[in-house]
C-alpha cells in the first residue's frame, strides 16, 4: 500500500507538489493522470526513494519513506519511460546485476522464469542496445520484478510501445493485482486508465485535483480537469 | 525582512563611519614606513581584503551546510550572496599583492605561499559561481554549489600548507614590516581597525546582497503565479 | 557485508562495460601518450632540462587524461539514465561512491602503467631504484584525483557546459594533490632519498583520507535530486 501525508516538494518560491494526500490500498490499481508539468514524474520519483518531499510524510509497503528507505526500495519495483538498462551488457547481464543488487535468491532460476514470461529467452545473450523499444521495456519490467516487490511504480510505461508489448504488460499487471501487488502508475492514455485503472487521481499544477474511481466520473469531465 | 532592513541601515551607518576613519588611520595616522615609503599604506588594505574574503568563505561554508542540512533555499542565497562578496575581496587581494609588490619586490608576481593561495582560492570561488548558474535546476544547482563550497572551503588550509611547504624549498622572499613582526604601535592600531572596518563593509553587502536575492525570489514567484 | 558485496557488484560491472566497449581506457591512454610527445617538442633533445621536467610533464599529462576518464565514466551511468537504475537499489550511496572510485583508480592507474615506461624511454629516465616508491606515488596520486573527481563528475554531467566544469572545479581544489605529486616524483627521479620523499608522500596520504571521508559523506546529496 501507498499513503502520502501533506507531501509538497519545493524551492524557494516554486512548488512543484502541494499538499498531497490519498491512499492506495494493498492489491489496488491506481492510474496517476495530469497534464504534463503537473508533477507527475515527481510525485513517482518521491515514492520510489529517488526524491525527498520538502514537506510531509510517505508511507509505501508498509515502511516510512524518510527512516526505512533501504527497506521500501527492497519492495518497490520502479519502471520509469527509460529503460534503466545498460546498453553494452546483455539481457541476462543486465538482469543478474540488478538481481545482485537486490540480493535476490535463486536468481538463476527467477532470471530464467521471468525471460521466458517476457517472451525474451531467445534473446537473453544479446546486447540490449539491439532490443527494440518494446523489448527493451519488457525487459525492464523484468527488472523492476525480479525481487518479487509487493508496489509496482510504474511512470508512463507504454511510451513508445507497440500494441503487442502493451499487452503483454497490461497482463502482467493484471496477473499482479491479482496477486494482491499495489499498482501506482501515470498514464497519459485516458482510455487505458478508465479501462483498467480501479482508481484515479488526476494532478494539476502539483496539486491533487480528483481522486476517485472510473464510474465515478464522465470521460469528458475527466478531459476537462486534465486540460485545465 | 523588516527587521533586515533596520539591521542594514545600521550596518550602512556603521561602516560609513568606520571607512571614514579607516582612511584617516590609513593615510594621516599611521607613520612612513621606513624602507618601502608610502607604498606600504597598500598593506593595510591589502591584509583586510584577505582578512574579509576568509571570513566570506566561512560564510558560504556554514551556509552550506545549514542548506544541506535544512534544504531551506534562504541558506543558499545566503551562501551565494557570500561567496560573491568573497570573491571580491579576494580580488582586491589579487589586485592591490602586485601593487604592492612592483615597487618592494622588483617583480609583481612571486609564486608565494599566501599570494598563490588566494589565486587558488579566486579559481575555486568562480567555479563555485559558475556551477551554480550553469545548472539548469535551481534545487540541484543549489546542491551542488553547498557540496562545492563545503569542499573548497575544507580545501583552503591543505592549499596553503602544500605551497608552503613547496616555497619554503626556494629562497623565500623576505617580508619587510611583515604581520607581527616589529610593527610600530600606531601601525598595529590602524591595521586593527581597518580589518573592523572591512568587515563591516563585507557585512554591509552581504546583506545588500542576500536582500537583492531575495528581492529576485520573489520577482520570479509572481512570474511564476501569474 | 551487504555493502561489501553490492560495490563488488558494481565494480564487477564497470569493469564488464570498459572491456566491452574499451572507451575510457583508449581515450585516456591516447591523450596522455599525445601529451608526452607533444612535451618533447619543448626541449632540444637530449638536454638536462628534459629530465628535470620529466615528473611535471607526467603529472599534466595523467591530471588531465584522468579528467577526460572521469567524465566518460560518469556519463556513460547517465547515457540511459542507468544512474536512477543504481539509486533505486536497496544500497547506500556511499558504497556506490566507493565502488565509483575503485573503478576509476583501478582505470587510470592502468594507463598510468602503460604511459610511465614509454616517458622513461623518451626522457631517458632510470627508475630502476625507486620503482616501489614511485608506484605508491602514482597510486595515491591518482586516488586523490580520483576521489574528488568522481564526486565533481556528477556535479560536472549535470550542468549545461557538461565536461567543461570538471576541469574547472576538479584542478584548483586539487592543487595540492598535483604539487606533492610532482615533488615526490621529482625526488624519487633524483634520486633524493626516501627521508626527503616521505612528507610529500604523507601529504598525499593526509589529502586522500581527508578528502574520502568529505566525499563518502557529500555523495548522496549530489546524486539525489
Amino acid at each position: 500500500m501507498i499513503r502520502t501525508e501533506h507531501i509538497g516538494k519545493s524551492f524557494g518560491p516554486l512548488h512543484a507538489l502541494h499538499e498531497v494526500n490519498f491512499a492506495i490500498p494493498q492489491g489496488e490499481w491506481a492510474a496517476l493522470l495530469g497534464a504534463n508539468g503537473a508533477g507527475k514524474t515527481t510525485l513517482i520519483r518521491m515514492l520510489a526513494a529517488l526524491t525527498r518531499p520538502s514537506a510531509g510524510s510517505i508511507e509505501v509497503a508498509g515502511f516510512d519513506l524518510e527512516r526505512h528507505a533501504h527497506k521500501v526500495r527492497q519492495r518497490i519495483g520502479v519502471v520509469s519511460h527509460h529503460p534503466l538498462l545498460y546498453g553494452d551488457l546483455s539481457a541476462e547481464e543486465n538482469l543478474r546485476f540488478y538481481g545482485r543488487m537486490f540480493q535476490v535468491e535463486n536468481l538463476q532460476n527467477r532470471i530464467d522464469e521471468l525471460l521466458s514470461l517476457m517472451e525474451l529467452k531467445k534473446r537473453r545473450h544479446d546486447l540490449v542496445r539491439t532490443f527494440s523499444r518494446g523489448m527493451q521495456q519488457r525487459l525492464s519490467l523484468a527488472r523492476a520484478v525480479l525481487h518479487q516487490p509487493g508496489v509496482l511504480l510504474l511512470d508512463e510505461p507504454f511510451t513508445g510501445l507497440d500494441l503487442h508489448a502493451t499487452d503483454l504488460l497490461t497482463r502482467f499487471i493484471e496477473k499482479a493485482i491479482a496477486g494482491s501487488v499495489t499498482v501506482f502508475m501515470s498514464v497519459h492514455d485516458l482510455d487505458y486508465a478508465l479501462a483498467h485503472a480501479q482508481r484515479l487521481l488526476v494532478l494539476c499544477k502539483g496539486r491533487l485535483l480528483m481522486d476517485t474511481t472510473p464510474g465515478g466520473i464522465g470521460r469528458d469531465q475527466l478531459v476537462e480537469l486534465i486540460r485545465e | 525582512m523588516k527587521s533586515i532592513k533596520t539591521a542594514h541601515l545600521v550596518m550602512i551607518l556603521l561602516t560609513f563611519i568606520a571607512v571614514e576613519m579607516a582612511l584617516y588611520l590609513t593615510f594621516l595616522y599611521a607613520p612612513t614606513e621606513k624602507i618601502m615609503g608610502d607604498v606600504q599604506r597598500i598593506f593595510y588594505f591589502h591584509v583586510s581584503a584577505a582578512w574579509a574574503s576568509f571570513l566570506a568563505f566561512f560564510f558560504v561554508f556554514i551556509a552550506s551546510i545549514a542548506f544541506l542540512r535544512t534544504g531551506k533555499a534562504h541558506w543558499d542565497r545566503l551562501a551565494a550572496s557570500a561567496a560573491e562578496i568573497g570573491i571580491l575581496f579576494i580580488s582586491i587581494v589579487l589586485l592591490t599583492g602586485p601593487l604592492w609588490a612592483k615597487p618592494v619586490w622588483g617583480v609583481y608576481w612571486t609564486w608565494d605561499a599566501r599570494l598563490t593561495t588566494s589565486l587558488v582560492l579566486w579559481l575555486i570561488y568562480i567555479a563555485y559561481l559558475m556551477v551554480r548558474s550553469y545548472t539548469t535546476d535551481a534545487e540541484r544547482g543549489a546542491k551542488f554549489a553547498a557540496v562545492f563550497g563545503i569542499i573548497g572551503f575544507i580545501d583552503v588550509p591543505v592549499v596553503y600548507m602544500s605551497i608552503r611547504w613547496w616555497r619554503t624549498l626556494h629562497p623565500a622572499p623576505v617580508i619587510a614590516g611583515g604581520e607581527g613582526s616589529g610593527l610600530a604601535p600606531e601601525m598595529l592600531h590602524t591595521l586593527l581597525f581597518n580589518l573592523f572596518a572591512f568587515s563591516s563593509l563585507l557585512i554591509t553587502l552581504l546583506i545588500l546582497s542576500y536582500r537583492i536575492s531575495t528581492l529576485e525570489q520573489r520577482v520570479q514567484a509572481l512570474k511564476h503565479h501569474s | 557485508m551487504n555493502s561489501l558485496r553490492q560495490i563488488y557488484t558494481i565494480l564487477y560491472k564497470d569493469v564488464l562495460l570498459e572491456l566491452r566497449s574499451k572507451d575510457i581506457l583508449t581515450a585516456m591512454l591516447i591523450f596522455s601518450l599525445t601529451v608526452v610527445v607533444i612535451f618533447n617538442f619543448v626541449f632540444e633533445p637530449g638536454s638536462a632540462e628534459m629530465a628535470t621536467s620529466a615528473p611535471g610533464i607526467l603529472w599534466v599529462a595523467f591530471a588531465f587524461a584522468s579528467n577526460l576518464g572521469l567524465s566518460r565514466s560518469f556519463a556513460r551511468e547517465q547515457e540511459n539514465s542507468n544512474m536512477q537504475g543504481l539509486l533505486i537499489c536497496p544500497v547506500d550511496r556511499s558504497a556506490v561512491f566507493t565502488a565509483k572510485v575503485i573503478g576509476n583508480v583501478l582505470f587510470i592507474f592502468l594507463v598510468e602503467l602503460v604511459t610511465l615506461p614509454v616517458m622513461v624511454l623518451f626522457f631517458d629516465l632510470s627508475i630502476g631504484a625507486v620503482w616501489l616508491p614511485l608506484l605508491a606515488t602514482l597510486l595515491l596520486g591518482t586516488l586523490g584525483f580520483a576521489t574528488v573527481g568522481t564526486l565533481f563528475s556528477v556535479i560536472s554531467a549535470n550542468t549545461r557546459s557538461r565536461e567543461v566544469m570538471l576541469p574547472i572545479m576538479l584542478f584548483p581544489v586539487t592543487v595540492p594533490v598535483i604539487l606533492a605529486a610532482i615533488k615526490s616524483t621529482a625526488w624519487l627521479l633524483a634520486g633524493r632519498d626516501l627521508g626527503q620523499v616521505w612528507p610529500w608522500l604523507r601529504l598525499l596520504i593526509a589529502f586522500d583520507v581527508l578528502y574520502f571521508v568529505v566525499c563518502f559523506l557529500l555523495y548522496e546529496y549530489v546524486v539525489e535530486e
